[in-house]
């Protein structure tokens, strides 16, 4: 590959992958070297990688404003692609990667060219649920790489919900212990580290999900005192709802969790979810119909969901952490901070969610769309294509609050033997959109440039 | 949090059955008679010590290549990672006697083959009869299935009496070869979990629009000009020869199936003259379309091929295929116009169909080998063998019932396949529709219902290759198994997703990469993953 240049003495602060990628697949791989003075075409020697920046970033985790821009000129005998910082070099050596070919001698081509490049969106994510189904380390680490061919930068990580709860906190071990599938299917520290920095050196952010107040059932049998009762009758049945929000408890539980979620995963936002209440628990609870009347919330619900993750956000924002929230959250009205992202997932008429969420001065990330998990015969990738994010009433100031969008696969019918085909090529669509031009939507030039990705990732997985 | 709320609503009951441990020792697909006695025992099974035998008396013994495989197949499947534990103080089960009444190793099964066998497990004597080697291995895949493993690593086996047999006789799984080249191991890992639950059919449609990999000794061209890749996409004669003998080994016929005379774009390039020159106005467009079938050379060719492909495919019937002939570039060609004329066909392409079909099952049955056809050939009134199996299809709000009943009562035999195209995927628990089919949900009498044979699982593979194929097969296309072999009574689907899911667990633990049903986990599941 090349020298990196960057600023006074650098290191090379990203590993050689990228050659393995490039020539480890040629199929002529045991002939050796052919003597290209027979050929007579100029060589190329070698790659250049510039970092602009006086602090190019290497050691630092990307954010949401970090460079992606990258800039990319193939001449003989030197190639040269410089970057104001590391993550747009790795968007950039991902480009290269894929301008190198082979011909059928196992000769290595690239073609003489200029690429200036940049990232649309800034916020190009992908969601994994690993609390549906346990996701082993490995299928996470290879989607990770999969991200990175495809320029993606968000890993959304929907660690823990309803049905397991497989991230091993330190302050209170009981809720995977107790919460996990089985004590084998978790998620260590060492490897949440793993994760987080296999992602960091392929530009990638880990934003984790920890989704309260609703899909929590799983937190319940680690930590009791925790859920609400329900009740029938007057009597509690056993079974419980979402987490109590009349408990201080509660809020003692959640201010030590969130700190130490807040060391665990350095990016500066943190997902809160706050999707799906369903209020019928806490209708039946006589201390939360007391809290209630107290309040003044009258039969209103969603006032008291508000109440509580407003107490949420107060929390995680001491820990000097950003909130991503589902767009509930926004649409029951709870006091967000200015900084909050909501994140828009229902499908039916998200244009409007989205005028509504921009245009009351909120960041926006689009989901609705490109839900994966639904699955159905034929090219859905078109579909995915064919969104045209900012296709909502809108200000030119409101459309600079939509950041991005993810590509979610939730994790009902997936799991390690059908994540990779489920969502790949698939999200490749979803990622295009995200990255380049509003104007790149041709559905044929598409489809063969994605068939020819798709092989290429098909060599390199 | 994606599923709409009808869907959740609706699986809530299955998500805590999901989370229940499942009932261990449960056979896939469910035995016609299964029976413990009152407060069961159970045997455990030394691993290291237990060994498959012959019974006493058995027409079939050591030296037969079926059931030796089959033994050797068997033991890791039993015993994934025995352990040193052996209980001294119950009467083990050591050995799995073997008894076969019928003589006969070295063939092929055919659709009269029997399938039927007995289990009996007691305390300390295990015994597996049948009448033939195939009913064997049906009973040997059961066993496989009745051995657990407990807390302490020792395998047991609960005392059991289970006499089973197969409701249908034709139990079949299509794939699809041309859309997408399968590799051999694609192909012989399907085959792997096809006897894993008891499908005894490969219904292998080898070649169509996309391409030919079908490497054949008369036209090698067509192979050469015709597959994706002719050097590495394509089945070589021994590539073909380890298919068969491979599904023989598992009590699988391998019914290949040569589409025609639509369906054969990729013929083209290989046999020039073949494929109808379509015609714009007066001049040929440059596209082709089905086999001509005015010309003699076409039968000749036709002829030579199928003689070569009966000699290949050692099992009594071939998939003729016959679907979705599309009339239209026949009808722009004027020779055939001409034809049509001297025929007095008049405007009715049906009846050139027919020609050309009529006269290919002639070939084929000269030949010795029986025929299948998709739907259309009965349809479009072709003269047919009153022997010709008619494979259904079509699929359009149920109306394949109306097809089935038709078909028999028109005497011929029907196979099943038009609620089971596995590769209309959707999105939820779709194994729940497959499973709930009833075949025999039409009008008619015993004796018609009697010719519905079975029917087939079909993947076809304009969206499926290697990269997708078994999680996308499998467990759903257990659903289909059980629907072909388990008694008609056995339709709930609560009872069934419990076994199920245990089902799938165990293809898990076997190494196949069976997707999940719905939430949840597997004991031991990432020793492959």
């Amino acid at each position: 590959m090349g020298a990196a240049s960057s600023g006074p003495r650098r290191r090379l602060c990203f590993p050689g992958r990228y050659y393995e990628y490039i020539f480890g697949h040629s199929r002529r791989r045991t002939r050796g070297r052919r003597p290209l003075a027979a050929r007579g075409e100029p060589e190329l020697f070698q790659l250049q990688v510039v970092i602009e920046a006086g602090d190019p970033g290497c050691d630092r985790h990307p954010h949401l404003t970090s460079s992606e821009a990258y800039h990319l000129t193939v001449t003989e005998p030197v190639a040269v692609l410089k970057a104001s910082e590391v993550w747009g070099a790795l968007r950039g050596l991902e480009t290269f990667s894929q301008l190198v070919h082979e011909d059928d001698y196992g000769s290595f081509l690239i073609n003489e060219s200029e690429i200036n490049d940049f990232p649309r969106f800034a916020h190009r994510g992908v969601l994994l649920d690993t609390s549906r189904h346990y996701l082993p380390l490995k299928s996470i680490l290879t989607n990770l790489d999969a991200m990175a061919f495809n320029k993606f930068n968000v890993l959304h990580w929907h660690i823990v919900d309803d049905q397991s709860f497989p991230y091993q906190s330190i302050y209170f071990p009981e809720l995977s212990d107790k919460g996990a599938y089985s004590s084998n299917l978790i998620y260590t520290p060492t490897d949440v580290h793993l994760v987080i920095e296999y992602a960091r050196l392929r530009g990638i952010r880990v934003i984790p999900e920890f989704d309260t107040p609703g899909h929590t059932q799983s937190w319940g049998k680690g930590q009791k005192d925790l859920l609400t009762p329900c009740y029938n009758g007057g009597q509690p049945t056993g079974s419980f709802g979402p987490v109590n929000p009349v408990w201080n408890t509660t809020y003692d539980f959640m201010a030590k969790f969130f700190k130490e979620i807040s060391s665990v995963f350095p990016d500066e936002f943190i997902h809160l979810g706050g999707d799906e209440v369903d209020f019928s628990c806490w209708k039946s609870n006589p201390e939360v119909k007391e809290f209630m009347k107290k309040q003044g919330f009258g039969t209103n619900y969603a006032k008291l969901e508000s109440y509580y993750v407003q107490n949420i956000l107060d929390i995680v924002s001491s820990y000097n952490k950003g909130q991503m929230v589902w767009q509930e959250v926004f649409d029951h009205k709870a006091q967000l901070k200015p900084d909050t992202v909501v994140q828009v997932w229902m499908a039916n008429n998200y244009a409007h969610e989205l005028s509504s969420v921009t245009g009351s001065g909120f960041t926006a990330v689009l989901s609705a769309p490109w839900y994966l998990d639904y699955i159905s015969y034929g090219q859905d990738w078109k579909k995915y294509y064919s969104v045209e994010p900012l296709n909502f009433p809108g200000s030119e100031k409101q459309k600079k609050l939509l950041i991005g969008g993810e590509a979610c696969l939730w994790g009902e019918f997936v799991d390690a033997t059908n994540l990779t085909p489920r969502l790949w090529p698939r999200a490749s669509a979803v990622g295009e959109r995200l990255w380049s031009s509003s104007n790149v939507t041709n559905l044929q030039d598409a489809y063969k440039r994605l068939t020819n990705h798709r092989c290429r990732m098909l060599s390199e997985e | 949090m994606a599923a709409a709320r009808a869907l959740r609503l609706c699986v809530l009951r299955l998500l805590l059955l999901s989370l229940l441990p499942g009932p261990t020792g449960a056979v896939w697909p469910q035995p016609q008679a299964q029976s413990s006695p009152p407060g069961g025992g159970r045997c455990p099974v030394p691993a290291r010590r237990f060994r498959f035998a012959a019974a006493g008396g058995s027409a079939v013994g050591p030296g037969c290549a079926v059931l030796d495989a089959a033994f050797q197949r068997y033991w890791p499947l039993l015993f994934g990672r025995p352990t040193e534990n052996e209980p001294s103080w119950e009467t083990p089960c050591t050995e799995l006697l073997v008894y076969v009444s019928t003589p006969g190793c070295n063939g092929f099964p055919s659709l009269d083959s029997k399938e039927s066998y007995k289990l009996s497990v007691s305390k300390g004597s295990m015994l597996l009869s049948a009448e033939t080697v195939w009913g064997a291995l049906r009973g040997l895949e059961t066993f496989s299935q009745l051995v657990g493993r407990d807390e302490n690593g020792t395998y047991y086996i609960n005392e059991t009496e289970i006499v089973d047999f197969p409701r249908f006789p034709h139990r079949g799984l299509l794939l699809d070869s041309s859309r997408h080249y399968l590799p051999l191991r694609a192909i012989l890992e399907t085959l792997d979990v096809m006897a894993y639950n008891k499908f005894n059919v490969f219904h292998w449609h080898i070649v169509d629009d996309p391409s030919f990999p079908y490497e054949s000794s008369t036209f090698p061209e067509l192979s050469k000009q015709g597959a994706f890749n002719a050097m590495s996409h394509v089945y070589t004669a021994s590539d073909v020869r380890a298919v068969i003998e491979y599904a023989r080994l598992r009590g699988i016929r391998v019914i290949a199936e040569f589409d025609t005379p639509g369906h054969t774009l990729s013929w083209g390039p290989g046999a020039p003259g073949l494929l109808t020159p379509c015609y714009m106005g007066k001049v040929p467009s440059g596209v082709y379309g089905p086999i001509n079938p005015i010309f003699n050379s076409t039968y000749q060719f036709v002829t030579r091929l199928f003689q070569e492909v009966s000699t290949v495919f050692p099992d009594f019937f071939l998939h003729l295929g016959g679907d979705e002939v599309d009339f239209t570039c026949w009808q722009s060609n004027p020779e055939i116009r001409a034809f049509m004329m001297e025929r007095g066909f008049g405007e009715d392409y049906k009846k050139l169909e027919s020609f050309y079909i009529q006269r290919l099952l002639d070939i084929v049955s000269s030949l010795g080998k029986g025929s299948i056809v998709w739907q259309e050939v009965f349809d479009n009134d072709v003269k047919l063998r009153p022997d010709t199996i008619i494979h259904v299809w079509k699929e359009n709000k149920m109306q394949y019932l109306k097809e089935m009943a038709n078909v028999t009562r028109s005497g011929y035999q029907a196979l099943l396949s038009a609620p089971w195209y596995l590769n209309r995927i959707s999105y939820g628990q779709d194994w729940i529709e497959a499973y709930k089919v009833e075949p025999l949900n039409f009008e008619g009498s015993p004796e018609q219902k009697a010719l519905v044979i079975g029917g087939e699982a079909c993947m076809w593979g304009e969206y499926v290759d290697v990269t997708n194929l078994t999680p996308r097969l499998w467990p759903r296309g257990g659903a289909v198994a059980e629907r072909l072999w388990s008694s008609e009574t056995v339709r709930d689907v609560e009872d069934a997703y419990a076994r199920l899911v245990e089902f799938r667990c165990t293809l898990l633990g076997r190494g196949v990469q069976a997707q999940p049903l719905y939430v949840g986990y597997c004991d031991h599941e990432f020793g492959g993953v």
